[in-house]
C-alpha cells in the first residue's frame, strides 16, 4: 500500500511538471482515461451500424440488401464489447450490477444497464433470431460437424417454416426493426446526454451534444459497414455490388454533412455567445487539441473523405479504383470519429473547470487503462465480427446465389 | 411441427421472458429498500444522532485568511486523506493581481493564481516584484455541501447522498468509482482515492459535527476565517449568525445553481 502511494506521489510530481496555469489540485490526475474514449466510440458504431440496417428494413432501400445481416451482426458484435471499457474503468467493477440494482433516477449514467438491455435483448437479439429463424431450421439440417447442433440451438426449438410462420417472422422483424430506431437513437443520445448534462463542464455541457453524438455515431456506424462490407468481400473474392457500395457512399456523405452543420453550429453558437469559459476553451482547441481536432477529426476525418465520396458521385470511372477510394475514405472516417471522442472525453478533462490552466494526460503503453488495452478492446469487436459472418454470412449467401450453408 | 404446437411453444418463450422481467424487477425493488435503509444508517454519525435536528453551515471570512494551509494539513490528518499533490477535501487557493500598466485604461492587470500543495506548508514568496501588485488575498475551498448538488444528482447508483443536516455525503461501501461525480462537481472539490478507489470528498468532519465538535479545519484556523455553526439550534449571539448579519455574503459559480451551503465574505470576482 505505501508502495502504491509512493508510486502516485511521483506520477502526480512528474504531471505537475506539465501543468499550465492554475487548476485545481484535484484535477491534476485526469480521471476518464482511454478507456472512456471507446465506450462513446464502440456505442456509436452499435447505433450507426443498426441505423444502416433499419434502412433497408423499414425504408425499403433495396440497394442496401447485400449489408442488411452484416449491419445487425456488426451492431451485436460491437454492443458486447461496448461495456468492456466502462467495466475495466470502473473503481470496483464488481459492484457495476448496482447499476441496475438500485439506479438512482437523476443520473443519466443510471440508465446505461437499461437502454444496455433493451437494445440487446428487445432489438438486436430478437430482430437477429426472427431474422435467421428460417436459415437456422434449414442449417440444423444441412450443416455438419458440430455446427449443426449449434443452428437447432439458436432455432429455440421453434422449427415452423411454414409460409404463415415465415411471413410472422417477417412481421416481427420489421416492427421490432421500427421499436429499434428511436432505441439507436436513445443508446447513443443518452451517452451524449451523460457528457451534455454536465454542466460544471463548459466543453461537454451543451444542449447539441446528444445531437453530436447522433449524428457521429451514424457516420462512424456507415463508414464501418462500408469498411467491412469491402473487406469482407475481398477476402473471400466475392464482387461487390457497387450499387450498394454507392448507396452506401451517398448515406455517408449526408451524414458526414449533417454531422458537421451540427458541429459547426456549436462552434458558431460558442463563439458568438463568448461567455466565460470561450477564453480556454479556443486554448485548447487551438492548442492540447490542435492536432487531433483540426488535422484528423476536421480534416483528415471530415473535409477529404467528405470531397472525395462527393467527387465520386460525379465521376464514375474505374470501379477498382473506386473500391479503394471507398476503402480510404471509410478508414479515414473511421479514424476521424476516434479522434472525436478522444477530443471529448479527454479535450474536456484537460483544461481546468476554474477556466484559469491546463492538465496534461499521459497515456501509458500497458496496464488496465493501457494503449495495449484499447487497441485490444478495439480489435475484439471485429474479431467477434468475423467468427459471426463466418457462422451466419455464408459465402454464398454474400453472392446471392443461394441461401444454404455449403459446409 | 404443426403451427398449434408452434404459437404454444413461441408464448411459452415470450412467458419465460416476462417472469424474468418481473424476478429481476421485485429483486431490483428489495434491493432499493435494502440501500435506501442502509443510507439511512451508514453515516459516520454516533448512534442516536438526529440528523433532522441540526442544520449544519460554513462561512469563510476571505478578508482573515493568510494562507497558512493548516486547514488542508489538518483534513488531511483527519480525514486519512493520501499525502500526495493531487488529493485534497479542502486546500487554499493564493490569488495575486497585479497592477494594470500604466496607460492602459484598465483597472487592473493579470490576475495570478496558485496553490502549491493545497497551501499545506504554506506559500512561498511570489515572484512577482510587490511594487507590481495591486492586491492580493487567499481563497480557502472546500466541498460546498450544495443543496441543488450536480455530484448527487450524477451518482448512478446513489452512493453520494445528501443528508437532512445539509451535508452531501459518499457511502464508499457502495460506491462503484466510476467518477461521474468528479466530473460533475463544478468546484474541483472530489477526487477518487488512490487506495479505496471510491469517491472522496470533504463531509464537514460529519463524524465530528455529530458528536458536538467542529471540522478540522474550523478548529485548526488560527485567524478564525472558517465559522462554522448549527443553524436550527444557533442563538442570536452565535458566532455564524452575528457573521451572516454583519457581512454581505456570495457563494461559488451561483449562476450554475447549485445553491451551496458554504458561504464567503470579501470574495473578489476573479475566484472561481
Amino acid at each position: 500500500m505505501i508502495a502504491l502511494l509512493m508510486a502516485h506521489k511521483e506520477a502526480s510530481a512528474e504531471l505537475l511538471q506539465h501543468v499550465q496555469g492554475f487548476i485545481y489540485p484535484n484535477e491534476l490526475n485526469l480521471l476518464w482515461s482511454v478507456l472512456i474514449v471507446l465506450y462513446p466510440y464502440l456505442t456509436g458504431l452499435v447505433a450507426g451500424a443498426f441505423i444502416m440496417a433499419s434502412l433497408e428494413r423499414v425504408f425499403n432501400v433495396k440497394s442496401l440488401k447485400p449489408i442488411y445481416r452484416l449491419s445487425m451482426l456488426t451492431s451485436l458484435a460491437f454492443l458486447l464489447v461496448a461495456p468492456l471499457p466502462l467495466l475495466g474503468h470502473l473503481g470496483h467493477p464488481e459492484r457495476c450490477y448496482e447499476v441496475m440494482m438500485t439506479p438512482h433516477a437523476t443520473s443519466p449514467m443510471a440508465i446505461f444497464g437499461f437502454v444496455y438491455a433493451w437494445y440487446l435483448m428487445a432489438v438486436l437479439l430478437l430482430e437477429l433470431w426472427f431474422d435467421y429463424r428460417k436459415d437456422f431450421v434449414e442449417w440444423s439440417q444441412t450443416a455438419a460437424g458440430w455446427k449443426r447442433p449449434l443452428y437447432s440451438l439458436l432455432t429455440l426449438g421453434v422449427r415452423d417454416v411454414s409460409e404463415k410462420a415465415l411471413r410472422l417472422d417477417d412481421k416481427m422483424g420489421r416492427i421490432i426493426t421500427i421499436i429499434g430506431i428511436p432505441s439507436a437513437f436513445l443508446l447513443h443520445g443518452y451517452v451524449g446526454f451523460i457528457f451534455g448534462s454536465v454542466k460544471a463542464n463548459p466543453w461537454w455541457g451543451t444542449v447539441l451534444m446528444p445531437i453530436i453524438f447522433i449524428f457521429s455515431a451514424m457516420v462512424s456506424g456507415i463508414a464501418l459497414l462500408m469498411f467491412l462490407y469491402l473487406v469482407t468481400c475481398w477476402l473471400r473474392k466475392v464482387t461487390v455490388d457497387m450499387t450498394c457500395l454507392e448507396t452506401i457512399g451517398k448515406c455517408l456523405l449526408t451524414a458526414l454533412v449533417v454531422d458537421f452543420s451540427v458541429e459547426a453550429l456549436d462552434w458558431i453558437h460558442r463563439l458568438y455567445v463568448a461567455d466565460e469559459s470561450l477564453d480556454v476553451l479556443v486554448l485548447l482547441a487551438s492548442g492540447k487539441l490542435y492536432y487531433s481536432l483540426f488535422l484528423v477529426q476536421m480534416f483528415l476525418g471530415m473535409l477529404v473523405p467528405a470531397l472525395c465520396l462527393a467527387a465520386m458521385i460525379v465521376y464514375k470511372e474505374g470501379w477498382k479504383r473506386r473500391q479503394t477510394a471507398y476503402f480510404v475514405c471509410s478508414l479515414l472516417v473511421l479514424i476521424g470519429i476516434l479522434a472525436m471522442r478522444w477530443n471529448v472525453v479527454i479535450g474536456g478533462q484537460l483544461f481546468s473547470k476554474s477556466l484559469r490552466g491546463f492538465t496534461t494526460y499521459k497515456l501509458e503503453l500497458v496496464g488496465q487503462e493501457g494503449l495495449l488495452m484499447a487497441i485490444l478492446l478495439v480489435l475484439l469487436p471485429f474479431v467477434i465480427v468475423s467468427v459471426m459472418i463466418w457462422l451466419f454470412l455464408p459465402r454464398a449467401e454474400m453472392t446471392g446465389t443461394t441461401r444454404a450453408i455449403d459446409d | 411441427m404443426k403451427s398449434s404446437q408452434q404459437s404454444v411453444s413461441r408464448r411459452g418463450v415470450l412467458s419465460a421472458l416476462g417472469k424474468l422481467v418481473a424476478g429481476a424487477a421485485a429483486l431490483a425493488t428489495a434491493r432499493k429498500v435494502r440501500a435506501v435503509t442502509k443510507q439511512a444508517v451508514t453515516t459516520p454519525a454516533p448512534a442516536g444522532y438526529d440528523p433532522t435536528k441540526h442544520q449544519w453551515r460554513m462561512a469563510l471570512d476571505v478578508n482573515k485568511c493568510i494562507g497558512c494551509g493548516s486547514c488542508a494539513d489538518a483534513c488531511k490528518n483527519e480525514n486519512h486523506v493520501p499525502r500526495d499533490p493531487g488529493y485534497f477535501r479542502t486546500w487554499v487557493e493564493r490569488y495575486i493581481i497585479k497592477k494594470a500598466p500604466h496607460g492602459s485604461g484598465e483597472p487592473c492587470g493579470e490576475t495570478l493564481v496558485d496553490s502549491p500543495n493545497g497551501s499545506i506548508g504554506g506559500f512561498p514568496p511570489t515572484l512577482v516584484p510587490k511594487s507590481e501588485i495591486l492586491k492580493a488575498f487567499h481563497v480557502p475551498k472546500l466541498c460546498n455541501q450544495c443543496s441543488n448538488s450536480p455530484c448527487d444528482m450524477a451518482c448512478p447508483v446513489g452512493a453520494t447522498f445528501r443528508t437532512p443536516d445539509g451535508a452531501v455525503l459518499v457511502d464508499p461501501t457502495y460506491c462503484i468509482g466510476c467518477g461521474f461525480c468528479v466530473q460533475a462537481c463544478p468546484y474541483g472539490c472530489r477526487f477518487i482515492n488512490p487506495l479505496s478507489h471510491t469517491a472522496e470528498k470533504c463531509t464537514f468532519c460529519y463524524h465530528r459535527i455529530t458528536r458536538g465538535l467542529k471540522p478540522a479545519c474550523a478548529e485548526v484556523c488560527p485567524t478564525g476565517t472558517r465559522i462554522f455553526g448549527d443553524l436550527k439550534n444557533a442563538k442570536p449571539d452565535d458566532p455564524l449568525l452575528q457573521f451572516y448579519a454583519k457581512n454581505r455574503l456570495q457563494v461559488l459559480k451561483p449562476h450554475l445553481g447549485t445553491l451551496p451551503r458554504v458561504f464567503y465574505a470579501g470574495l473578489d470576482e476573479e475566484a472561481r
